[in-house]
């Protein structure tokens, strides 16, 4: 299910390495490819293939966020070496006990789906909403930076549907949807997204939708079929917006069209791409300030990926105490270009988004953890 | 039925009383009690429905399967990928030629010819060997799921509902009452009844053709003794080829229907695989009018399961099936 998210991350990658000409210092970087199933049992199984076997210093993944907790724990248990996060976005993974060897610098979840909530009750005027997201983490956590933004903003949500991942037939529950509510929030993505926006269609809904993080990326944006048309006029949140009109982006977004030809690329570059774009940056910013010498227990290169200020495409990304990014989040709209395709047009950036969402410690830790019925919004 | 009264004469009355019980919650308006108890009517019938088309959907792909293991003893465990790879030929024809209705048509004959390829070239040499054929189509599952990824990547494809299909169509059932008193229809999807009656068509065809035809009698008779069948004279071969063809058709046609409804992407392959696995147990290996059963029981399983318990909804399904191998090991109809 994440094969071609995955293969996009590696485009992000190699972009990265490439521009350093593959060396640090004269030294040639190696790399093994350790492929994964998004599972955190083969997370862990490839991660320790890749250590005890392959022996590198350092991993940059995973991508999705059960493996992503899975790795900080295996983490703890090989302090010298180093994991540097691609991808995945669960909180707990770098809020939750963290490891001094994991380093993240993409936002998570619940930092991408911030500032579309106040995004949609003062521009659009949506107030009163029902939800449904993936039944999993990455569903929670994502749903929890909207919910949050989204209820302290004025907005009221009057149902919450959480949809197991990969089942297929969404039909129940989208008759289940209440009719009196001004928009719908949709946090799936994939080929569940296709398939819900498919059966939505045929059942009739004409609801104004918000997207989660996943909901109008790449990967469903250029499915084919007509079932993505729901998605046109529909704002999300996340780490990017394709047609932000910034030099850095679009210097990246056109160094990634010339790198791959387009029959093997998206469009323009997934977030796949563009965080393991920035994971493979940071590492390599940090391998360059230590002139490609590693400690033995790798105190150096830990101290250096901490110190880490990345002016990356999507904005500038620095770390926290946790070595948890503080960067951007995006807000666009799904818009359908001149010749036919769909994709993200770039409407507000909302800047400096901590993990803890703005807001202390002490406020944060009482919400909860992400779950279904995290946050509640009668206590924000 | 009259013996089957004579001797279970509670089961009967409790059964006419479900029976009875359920039609009622179907067809009546629901009292506002029983609204704040159970949610509201719409979803109960939506659910109820779409757990129908859902068995509609597994029926087809796990009634060739049946078929196939009723009369081969073989497992076919490439059938999931006969059914994917129909969704994709099923796509491909019609975008091509936007011609939806004669996409069934071309993926049957093309899967067919493949299941008869399948058949012709690779069953026969190792007939009788059970575990060799069973390990065989392991084997040609993970070659062609490389091949279909290869050709198609791993990208969802959806195949376009034709116009006079798409959007919803109301049904004379009472969904609810509008707080004045009117009476609210159910809407559903068109695609959705246009398969389920399509799918209940084919089934009593092929109970027909399986009970009333001669080619029905020697496939009947290669289930219960296919040695008895080649010594009287029939060629044994012949029936396989066929069975094996229209099985591996309906997988195929499968693929359209499930494109159609939900998407074709790479993995697809699996889940159906698993899906017909389950259904034919419960139903009964070998037995149409137990994957009939058997696909009508996983479908409201799930639909119902993913409304009112969505936490469990995914376990439901393995809970009937271990209920099943638990207290008739054979099948609900199985023999």
């Amino acid at each position: 299910m994440f094969t071609v998210p995955g293969t996009d991350g590696i485009r992000g990658f190699k972009m990265a390495l490439d521009e350093v000409g593959g060396e640090i210092n004269g030294k040639k970087i190696e790399w093994v490819l350790g492929p994964t199933d998004a599972t955190p049992d083969t997370a862990v199984r490839v991660a320790r293939k890749v250590i005890e076997q392959d022996q590198v210093d350092f991993i940059i993944g995973p991508l999705s966020g059960s493996e992503g907790i899975a790795l900080r724990d295996y983490a703890k248990t090989i302090p010298n070496k180093t994991i540097i996060n691609a991808a995945s976005g669960a909180l707990e993974t770098t809020y939750v006990d963290p490891a001094p060897n994991f380093f993240r610098y993409n936002l998570d979840g619940a930092q991408w789906g911030y500032g579309l909530g106040s995004y949609v009750v003062k521009e659009k005027g949506w107030k009163k909403i029902a939800t449904i997201a993936a039944d999993y983490s990455f569903g929670y956590t994502n749903f929890m930076g909207f919910a949050v933004d989204f209820c302290k903003a004025g907005g009221t949500i009057t149902e919450r549907f959480w949809l197991p991942l990969g089942s297929g037939d969404f039909a129940s529950i989208i008759a289940a949807l209440p009719d009196d509510v001004d928009a719908i929030y949709l946090g799936v993505g994939g080929t569940d997204a296709i398939n819900f926006l498919n059966q939505y269609q045929q059942a009739g809904g004409d609801t104004n939708l918000i997207g989660g993080t996943i909901m109008a990326d790449q990967t469903v944006l250029t499915a084919r079929g007509k079932a993505k048309e729901a998605l046109v006029g529909t704002p999300t949140s996340g780490p990017q917006a394709d047609d932000w009109d910034n030099e850095n982006w679009k210097k990246f977004v056109k160094k990634y069209q010339d790198s791959f030809p387009a029959a093997e690329r998206f469009p323009s570059p997934s977030l796949f791409a563009t965080n393991y774009y920035n994971a493979t940056k940071a590492a390599l910013m940090a391998l360059k300030a230590i002139d490609g010498k590693l400690d033995d227990n790798q105190t150096n290169f830990h101290k250096a990926l901490a110190a880490v200020e990345l002016d990356a495409p999507n904005g500038r990304i620095t770390l926290d105490e946790n070595r948890q990014a503080i960067g951007s989040s995006f807000i666009t709209e799904v818009v359908e270009g001149s010749d036919g395709k769909l994709h993200n047009t770039f409407k507000a950036k909302v800047d400096n988004i901590n993990q803890r969402l703005g807001m202390t410690k002490e406020q944060f830790d009482a919400l909860g953890r992400p779950s279904r019925t995290t946050p509640d919004c009668s206590k924000l | 039925m009259s013996g089957f009264v004579q001797r279970n004469p509670a089961g009967t009355v409790i059964m006419a009383l479900v029976v009875a019980v359920v039609l009622w919650a179907i067809i009546a308006p629901w009292p506002a009690g029983m609204e704040t108890a159970f949610g509201r009517k719409r979803i109960f019938l939506n659910a109820i429905f779409n757990g129908i088309t859902l068995g509609a959907l597994y029926f087809l792909v796990a009634s060739g399967f049946t078929l196939i293991f009723g009369l081969m003893k073989n497992v076919n465990l490439a059938h999931g990928s006969l059914y994917l790879l129909g969704g994709y030929i099923g796509y491909e024809f019609a975008e091509a030629t936007g011609m939806w209705l004669l996409s069934f048509v071309v993926v049957f004959l093309i899967v067919a010819a493949v299941g008869i390829a399948l058949q012709y070239l690779v069953f026969r040499r190792m007939e009788g060997e059970d575990l060799r054929q069973t390990l065989v189509t392991i084997g040609i599952s993970v070659v062609m799921a490389d091949i279909m990824l290869w050709i198609w990547g791993g990208q969802s494809y959806q195949i376009l509902t034709p116009d006079w299909l798409s959007g919803p169509v109301t049904l004379p059932l009472i969904a609810g009452l509008r707080g004045n008193g009117d009476v609210v229809y159910l809407t559903f999807p068109a695609v959705r009844i246009a398969i389920l009656v399509a799918s209940i068509a084919l089934g009593i065809l092929m109970w027909l053709a399986l009970n009333r035809t001669r080619i029905g009698m020697l496939i009947r008779a290669g289930v219960d003794d296919r040695d008895m069948l080649a010594a009287s004279g029939v060629k044994v071969q012949v029936v396989l080829v066929v069975v094996f063809a229209f099985g591996a058709g309906l997988a195929g046609i499968a693929g359209i229907v499930g494109g159609t409804f939900q998407s074709i992407v790479a993995g697809e392959d699996m889940r159906f695989l698993l899906a017909s696995l389950v259904v034919v147990i419960v139903g009964g290996m070998g037995s149409i009018l137990g994957a009939a059963l058997g696909a009508v029981l996983i479908g409201l399983a799930e639909q119902l399961g993913s409304v009112y318990a969505p936490t469990y909804s995914v376990v439901l399904t393995f809970l009937i099936m271990a209920l099943v191998l638990a207290f008739r090991p054979q099948g609900l109809l199985g023999r």
